[in-house]
């Protein structure tokens, strides 16, 4: 079991250097001169050098490539251009809201999701798997800023039921966290659940048609055992994988939802550096989110060890 | 013999006898698609007595397998059933779904044609047959477990207290089979339904499954109901059999009756077409098969030629040729082991003759037929075509040997048309289109088919029409080797019987060498000039046809043959002198192949 | 040997799909026939009718600068429906290829695997907004910078097929008959390969136009001076509270044009997919 872990551990190493790789060019991807479009019309030539000589613009790419992943190894990620803080240091303060928003629509979604997709799928073409259905692709549909700007509008401007801009921390209570959080986790959510939802329609479609399904009924085992033990232990792996691919996604989403909803994340940290070209900042940003997506992919080869015995790496 | 079986019958029958445990009238069954209905099933009828095993034989589509599922209502929600079933007298074709499901697995017990994928892989297979006994108030917690044990135990796994705790893929098809049928013993039931419960399995796996079924009739008298395709099996358990065809029962009777005087025309047909093993004994060449379906009666049985094996003639030459897969280790993860799947296999192959390779699954035949088509990459050894280098082969794409492979839909690609399947060969060598396409229709008419279905798409061919078609295409390169692999083993018997007599008689015309990989030893006892027997990557005998069958040298040749079921009732088997199953030949790595005379070889220490 | 499960054949959802087409056939139309559909300039300025309601004369009201919102919207169409069409055509086409040559020639295959598993690790809508606003928002840029978040999500469905696909046995027959590779390739393989890709267009197609919008929200989309569903709605951002409208008429046309062809999509695959079941 460790060994298995160990061994997927080293295999992340070469997309990490791809990453490491695509992230460090995203520099060169700006026409003409970066320092000088981060600078602005207004900067005089100093200013122009500062930037160039603090993005070491003035060094060969390799140089400064190598110059940065040893930072990164050593856990330096740079010092923000428009800020005066490390990029650690940024991150580090907006870290808080963006895990609450996804911690909660990860629970919330699979929680609401699951039970939509096995229903839909023991009672295939029912009315109810139709709804299912047509839920999906309609929040497939729908941007997800206008989801959160419906519900913003409604719920909260309209009715006054909940907070409608902005962030409370978890320090000042449960009760306030809580009603900055829900509807910017439903808006969210709502895709997330429906890309749950049709895995878990299909993976169970697929296993409710197994010979092994056959031989539960065959014993006389009844609905509910048939369906959660022996039908979705089985599906599971699938669901799994798009819990986890679709924290991605979430990742993606939180970058516009907190823009929506004002909250001071690291999405909107992310969208205030890529707009002010604060290279540094982007850099750090784009390196935390992919190693999330990666650290989540190998809790999902773990999560198929439990689930499935004949799984080996 | 006969005459003493008959009158017992008889007997048997004047005195009032038990009610039967099972008793079906008019079953009929069909199911709803989109505004049509599909009848599979009708008028099934007949009565299983406790103690005795009830056959249903018939070939793919007979709806053997539906009258099973009809029985016990496991087929999907569309399907609709008529028709009375009484078990033990009590009428449970009315049954609610709730009530039915009371019934399954409990008084009726059932076991599926695939071992691999009718168990839950994610469970542990105690808790699979634990889950019986809880649902159905036999025993629940420890006694349940203590329960599991001892029905693991009694359909003969052995360290069953160990093996409760282990998962299906950690065990053989064999003994996942044996779980399977615990599981539906588990509750005493009344009626044991088995869909083609040997299938899947080796021969000698085989043989094992069905002398545990009757050891468990013989104990507990449980009434049985057989359900199988294999006439040598249905000689083996049956007491009754009943043949179906196209949904509908043509013929009952007794086992004994059925294989020596099949009254309805249709079992007459399918006995002629059914191999039995010890047919061919004393006789000289390979055989075709009596005449079976639509077939001219000109293919009847005629002696062959004999093929002349020297240097000139020839066309296939295989030298110490091993294939070695890289795979995981089990113990230690990271580490990667050598399996030898393939280890210093020679043969030559002559004009005209047909080998057989034959073994179980497993046992690196059809690696063999890859690595001689280079398919597969060869790790020592070589193969020569016609005394012809590979390097020297691949320059003209190998025309000179070609593969028919084992299934029909898969072999062929559903979206070209029969004609560019069988003109891409040609093309691609450089021949004319419009030649190719003359070329392909004589082919067609060659292999049984009419040029006019040249436009078609394959999904528009049976099974046997599409093996034909591969044959075919076989063929367009003018080959001097044909390989098949297991090229009859999906086929309905007599459908095989046919494809089997093209393929004899294509030989005979084109002076074909068929390198025959099968598993099928009375198959191959028909058709073979020289027979091959592998085990566990090697070759342990090769020989004349009559020498390997008639005088098997190799202690796992006999094993093989020993457990191939007769389909003749009176050659019935005792099952005490048959070897239990889990016993594998060892084979030593030094063993060296030894020559017994007349071209008869075999690896020995 | 019968299969029952076999039996249970899938109730096809063509209906559905055709409805589907029909609602992007509509909206396209719309799109293309702007002009004569009573649409004025979308880039007309009137500064006496800015943030009007919906009305007679203007018929989805006016935006913050008094442009006519109805003839923006049909124009808009125009722009999103190019973005998500441009975008499904390049990274299918630049996936199939990726996609093939890695399931083919296996030699390249880790390499070019680690490189699109480096891209799908940043979260494609990151990447977009990211390449967007470095290159300089443009329609350019922003369907360059969409498809390449994309593109690696296709190259994986292909070369897992092609890899599936080389060991069926009408390849290995077609090899052992001589034919070159790259007639294997163009006869058996690619076609084969279409059915999944032309579904997985589709749906490129709808969350491209979406992907459009997000970037035109954050300010790294197309500038406002080509209207688009998505910086129209990103443009009534700033008045959301108190004129709804202005942001309620292009997001319904978006989800509208989104869903339809989404449920084309899902058709088409499940149609698809009774064919495959037909001839396996």
């Amino acid at each position: 079991m460790i060994q298995s872990i160990i061994g997927r551990l080293v295999s992340t190493i070469p997309v990490m250097f791809v990453v490491s790789l695509i992230i460090f060019s995203l520099l060169y991807l700006t026409p003409g001169d970066p320092a000088r479009i981060i600078a602005g019309t207004t900067a005089t030539e100093e200013d122009v050098a500062r930037i160039r000589e603090t993005l070491g613009l003035n060094e060969p790419f390799l140089h400064r490539y190598l110059d940065w992943l040893g930072g990164v190894l050593h856990g330096d990620l740079g010092r923000s251009i428009f800020m005066d803080r490390t990029v650690i240091e940024l991150i580090g303060q907006r870290m808080e809201p963006t895990l609450s928003v996804m911690a909660l629509t990860v629970i919330f979604a699979v929680l609401v999701a699951v039970p939509c997709g096995v229903i839909a799928a023991w009672r295939v073409n029912s009315l109810t798997d139709r709804v299912v259905m047509l839920f999906s692709i309609a929040a497939f549909s729908i941007p997800v800023f206008m989801i959160g700007y419906v519900l913003d509008y409604f719920v909260a401007f309209k009715m006054r039921w909940l907070a409608i801009q902005g962030y409370a921390g978890i320090s000042d209570g449960i009760g306030p966290w809580l009603s900055y959080l829900v509807l910017p986790t439903v808006s969210v959510g709502l895709v997330y659940i429906a890309l749950i939802a049709r895995v878990t329609r299909a993976s169970m479609l697929e296993v409710l048609s197994e010979d092994y399904i056959r031989t539960a009924r065959a014993k006389g085992l009844l609905g509910r055992r048939i369906l959660f033990l022996h039908g979705l232990r089985n599906a599971a792996n699938p669901i799994v994988t798009v819990v986890c691919v679709g924290i991605a996604l979430l990742l993606g989403g939180a970058v516009v939802i907190e823009s929506v909803f004002n909250i001071p994340g690291i999405g909107r940290l992310t969208v205030d550096a890529i707009l002010r070209r604060d290279y540094p900042v982007i850099q750090g940003v784009m390196l935390l989110f992919s190693l999330i997506y990666i650290a989540i992919n190998l809790l999902a080869d773990v999560l198929y060890l439990f689930f499935d015995p004949r799984i080996r790496y | 013999m006969s005459s003493t079986l008959t009158s017992a019958k008889l007997l048997w029958d004047d005195q009032a006898v038990p009610a039967p445990v099972l008793s079906v009238s008019s079953l009929s069954t069909s199911i709803a698609g989109r505004g049509t209905e599909k009848s599979l099933i009708r008028n099934v009828s007949f009565d299983i007595q406790p103690g005795r095993t009830l056959s249903i034989v018939g070939e793919s589509g007979s709806g053997k397998s539906v009258t099973a599922l009809s029985l016990l209502r496991l087929l999907p929600p569309s399907a609709r059933i008529a028709g009375k079933v009484r078990l033990q007298g009590q009428d449970i074709s009315d049954l609610g779904d709730r009530q039915m499901a009371d019934i399954r697995g409990n008084r009726i017990g059932m076991i599926f044609q695939e071992p691999m994928t009718s168990l839950n892989p994610v469970l542990p297979v105690g808790l699979q047959i634990e889950e019986a006994l809880a649902r159905h108030a036999v025993a629940k917690g420890a006694e349940a477990r203590r329960r599991a044990v001892e029905l693991l135990d009694k359909v003969r796994i052995p360290h069953a207290a160990r093996r409760c705790g282990e998962y299906p893929h950690q065990l053989s098809g064999g003994m996942r089979q044996r779980v399977m049928i615990a599981m539906a013993l588990a509750c005493g039931p009344d009626l044991l339904i088995a869909d083609e419960p040997t299938t899947a399995l080796d021969v000698t796996t085989q043989s094992g499954i069905i002398d545990l079924l009757k050891a468990i009739q013989a104990e507990d008298g449980t009434a049985i109901m057989f359900i199988t395709h294999d006439m040598g099996v249905v000689a083996e358990v049956a007491d009754d059999v009943l043949v179906m065809r196209d949904g509908e029962v043509v013929e009952h009777a007794s086992s004994f009756d059925i294989f020596s005087r099949p009254s309805h025309p249709y079992t007459r047909q399918l006995m002629r077409a059914v191999p039995r093993i010890g047919d061919m004994r004393g006789r000289e060449g390979p055989e075709r098969f009596a005449a079976v379906g639509a077939e001219a009666p000109s293919a009847g049985p005629q002696t062959r030629h004999l093929v002349t094996r020297d240097s000139a003639h020839k066309v296939l030459s295989v030298h110490g040729l091993s294939v070695t897969f890289r795979v995981r280790d089990d113990r230690r993860r990271l580490r990667k082991t050598d399996l030898h799947a393939v280890r210093d296999v020679s043969f030559d192959l002559f004009a005209g003759e047909t080998l057989s390779v034959v073994g179980e699954s497993g046992c690196g035949k059809s690696t063999l037929a890859r690595g001689i088509m280079g398919l597969q990459p060869i790790n020592a050894g070589s193969v020569a075509i016609d005394g012809r280098t590979p390097a020297a082969m691949r320059a003209d794409g190998r025309k000179a040997l070609q593969m028919v492979f084992q299934d029909p839909f898969a072999s062929l690609n559903p979206r070209l048309t029969i004609l560019r399947s069988l003109t891409e060969p040609m093309t691609a060598n450089g021949i004319a289109p419009a030649e190719a396409a003359e070329t392909a229709a004589g082919l067609m008419q060659e292999v049984g088919l009419s040029a006019e279905m040249l436009s078609r798409l394959p999904h528009e061919f049976s099974g046997g029409q599409r093996q034909r078609i591969c044959i075919a295409r076989a063929l367009a390169l003018k080959p001097k080797v044909v390989v098949a692999d297991e090229a009859v083993s999906a086929l309905d018997v007599s459908v095989q019987a046919q494809v089997l007599n093209l393929l004899m008689e294509l030989q005979e015309r084109r002076n074909l060498a068929l390198l025959f990989i099968a598993h099928d030893m009375a198959v191959v006892e028909r058709l073979s000039h020289r027979v091959a027997v592998m085990c566990f990557g090697r070759l342990v005998e090769i020989g004349p046809r009559a020498a390997v069958f008639d005088s098997p040298a190799h202690p796992y040749t006999r094993q093989l043959l020993s457990a191939v079921p007769v389909p003749d009732p009176a050659r019935r088997f005792s099952t005490a002198g048959r070897a239990d199953s889990f016993e594998r030949p060892v084979i030593s790595a030094s063993a060296r192949m030894k020559d017994l005379g007349g071209g008869h070889l075999v690896l020995a220490d | 040997m019968t299969k029952p499960a076999a039996l249970s054949l899938p109730v096809p959802r063509l209906s559905a799909s055709w409805i589907g087409g029909g609602i992007v056939v509509l909206i396209a139309l719309a799109a293309v026939f702007a002009p004569i559909l009573g649409t004025v300039d979308p880039m007309a300025m009137s500064p006496l009718n800015r943030m009007k309601a919906p009305s007679a004369d203007f018929w989805f009201g006016t935006d913050t600068y008094g442009r006519d919102l109805y003839s923006r919207v049909l124009y808009g169409g125009r722009t999103s429906l190019a973005v998500g069409f441009a975008v499904a055509i390049l990274s299918t086409v630049a996936g199939l290829a990726i996609g093939l040559f890695a399931g083919y020639f296996r030699r390249v295959d880790g390499i070019v695997m680690r490189v699109m598993d480096g891209v799908m690790a940043i979260p494609a809508i990151l990447l977009a907004i990211a390449f967007s606003a470095l290159l300089g928002g443009s329609l350019g840029t922003v369907i360059v910078a969409i498809s390449i978040a994309e593109i690696p999500r296709v190259a994986r469905l292909i070369r897992g097929l092609v890899l599936s696909l080389r060991g069926r046995m009408y390849v290995e027959a077609a090899i052992l008959a001589g034919v070159s590779q790259p007639r294997i390739i163009w006869r058996h393989i690619l076609p084969n390969t279409l059915a999944p890709l032309i579904v997985q267009a589709t749906y490129i197609f709808a969350s491209a136009m979406l992907l459009e919008a997000i970037l035109s929200f954050i300010g790294a989309g197309i500038p406002p001076t080509t209207p688009s569903w998505g910086n129209i709605i990103s443009e009534g951002r700033a008045v959301w509270q108190i004129k709804f409208h202005i942001i309620l008429y292009p997001a319904i046309f978006l989800s509208l044009a989104v869903f339809a062809i989404n449920t084309f999509g899902d058709g088409l695959r499940d149609a698809l997919d009774q064919r495959g079941m037909k001839h396996q």
